[in-house]
């Protein structure tokens, strides 16, 4: 579309280049500005859809053509929603995601660092392992996870969601990549005068680390809020469910119920968008940090 | 040397003790929940192994997955969705990326969190929206392609339109993390190199096709290797939009090693199903690497 546009410019234009050029260049940044435009709505759409739906009644959540506002907002299907344990699925998510993060963020800082700045025998071997096992995919290992977890009689246990997910080594080798930038006289000042390896640790390294660390927690805050398929094979009573896997649980339970899903909807993706947008910046230098190569 | 080791000696296998001490946790995890079940994988791919049984049987299950036509069109899927989804999602991204890199902190930051979010949030919640908007009766987008004329059709019901419907979905929770890279290498290059190249009077697309394309290399290739990882492992939006139907129109190969370990119970099928993937994604990924790569300076 975009080429026939300017090749009509072409030929109903005066013909000097430098106009031509600067026209062309204008024409075609309105055009993908307007792209721009279209493809940010059709991002929104589907959030603006679950927000409002969850403020519909049934009658009008179905309703043909659309209602494109609720104009009688109800909080009828967020009582509804309420009446499932939903209090406990969201309680089991800060569970296992606040788990995650803590155990990751202290076994991947103590690994990375080491990996980046010490030199002893095998670390090339043992970094090699960590970064070959990364470009493996993640998902494949589920099913022997599962049945050695089974064997242990950890599945429908908060371990047994929390603990396999500290083997995944991202973490660690998004340290060594942000331990590498600390400069080694630091560590050398400190280690003339005296400084124990742990108390140098906690009290030189860790602050230096924070803002990878800051990064690593978010991100696996929301990576492990997100990891639905172990969720799904790990628990097995609805006690144990997580929030996005016990609302998932409803839809057998009110398929077309669209004000009471789009509540659940809501609830189950609200705290990762705010966590997210409240940290975007750390995040995304998270994401940047993650793929620069090593 | 031996005099070397010798000399260093206890300040030296101490400080290597205290490195293995920190490196402890993280490796035993490691070994335990990610080496160890791999190789318990390819050994459990050998047997016939279910809640009750557990005897050798050899490549069995191998020889009967390639006679499998559910299988084998779970895999033809599977290559279709990344085929369709690899390049869309790249081209997009760029587009996206080349559009906001210039644009104010502010901006920028607004439209990376906008093409983020589908990422960041549950694929619960994507699903349960999109299967409102394609629902064939009560959906959102019959109404909007009826206002045009067209009947209503059954997106996720339809053999012809599942599959892509599913892709349309996947594209939109996939481009967030592209983006940010690609934003973030567009934003180092010299901004002398484009500026020289148009006092010479090059054209955008001669610009972006012999400075800014080159100069992305090494984050293309990066994307280009995890978004087909992440293509081929596709499960939650199967599962949850489609369950593999209509007719295994939308089965992927992940889909198909989730019904078979933990809706029929065959532990050792799915574990050679998971394998053969894998060698697939391994097999690629180097392909990747080796076309890709070679532009690349490391």
């Amino acid at each position: 579309m975009s080429s026939s546009v300017q090749a009509d410019l072409k030929t109903r234009l005066p013909s000097s280049k430098e106009i031509r050029k600067k026209q062309e260049g204008s024409i075609g940044k309105v055009l993908s500005n307007i792209l721009l435009v279209i493809a940010t709505l059709f991002f929104l759409f589907p959030f603006y859809w679950i927000v409002t739906g969850a403020f519909k009644k049934q009658t009008v959540a179905t309703a043909i053509p659309p209602e494109w506002f609720p104009v009688h907002p109800t909080l009828e299907n967020w009582t509804q929603l309420f009446k499932n344990p939903v209090w406990r699925w969201t309680l089991n998510s800060f569970i296992v995601s606040c788990g995650e993060m803590i155990a990751i963020c202290l076994v991947a800082s103590l690994a990375g660092y080491v990996l980046a700045k010490k030199f002893f025998p095998g670390r090339k071997l043992i970094f090699g392992l960590f970064v070959g096992a990364m470009a493996l995919p993640k998902q494949v290992i589920l099913v022997p996870l599962f049945t050695m977890l089974a064997d242990f009689g950890w599945v429908n246990t908060y371990h047994g969601l929390i603990l396999p997910a500290i083997g995944w080594p991202f973490g660690v080798f998004l340290m060594k990549q942000f331990s590498q930038t600390i400069p080694s006289e630091v560590l050398e000042a400190s280690r003339i005068d005296g400084c124990s390896e742990v108390r140098m640790f906690s009290t030189i390294i860790l602050p230096l680390l924070t803002p990878a660390l800051g990064a690593l927690a978010i991100f696996t805050f929301i990576g492990s809020w997100n990891d639905y398929f172990s969720q799904l094979i790990m628990t097995r009573s609805t006690s144990m469910m997580t929030l996005p896997l016990g609302i998932a649980t409803l839809q057998g339970e009110f398929t077309t119920d669209y004000g009471i899903m789009m509540a659940g909807a809501a609830l189950a993706s609200v705290p990762m968008i705010l966590i997210f947008l409240v940290f975007q910046k750390a995040f995304t230098q998270g994401i940047t940090m993650g793929a620069v190569k090593g | 040397m031996e005099t070397r080791v010798r000399k260093l000696n206890t300040p030296m296998l101490r400080d290597w003790l205290m490195s293995y001490l920190f490196l402890l946790p993280a490796f035993g995890f490691f070994l335990l929940f990610v080496a160890y079940p791999m190789l318990k994988g390819i050994y459990i791919s050998f047997f016939n192994y279910s809640l009750r049984k557990f005897t050798f049987i050899g490549l069995d299950n191998y020889i009967n997955l390639f006679h499998d036509e559910v299988f084998l069109k779970s895999l033809w899927n599977t290559t279709l969705l990344v085929i369709i989804t690899v390049p869309i999602v790249i081209v997009f991204s760029i587009f996206i990326a080349m559009n906001i890199y210039k644009k104010k902190e502010l901006a920028r930051s607004f439209f990376r969190g906008v093409f983020y979010l589908p990422a960041v949030s549950s694929v619960v919640s994507i699903t349960v929206v999109w299967g409102w908007i394609y629902h064939p009766n009560y959906g959102i987008l019959n109404y909007i392609t009826g206002l045009f004329g067209a009947e209503p059709i059954s997106w996720l019901g339809n053999t012809h339109t599942a599959l892509l419907s599913i892709i349309a979905v996947l594209i939109t929770t996939s481009v967030g993390q592209p983006i940010i890279l690609y934003v973030a290498s567009l934003g180092n290059i010299p901004t002398s190199y484009i500026e020289a190249a148009q006092i010479d009077r090059a054209s955008s697309w001669q610009i972006f096709r012999k400075i800014i394309w080159p100069m992305l290399m090494p984050t293309n290739l990066y994307i280009i290797v995890i978004t087909t990882i992440n293509t081929f492992q596709c499960f939650a939006l199967i599962q949850l939009l489609t369950s593999g139907g209509p007719f295994y129109s939308t089965s992927t190969v992940m889909y198909g090693v989730y019904e078979q370990a933990f809706k029929l119970g065959n532990f050792g099928m799915a574990s050679a199903m998971g394998i053969v993937l894998a060698v697939v994604i391994g097999v690629i990924s180097i392909i990747q690497f080796k076309y890709f790569g070679s532009d690349v300076e490391y």
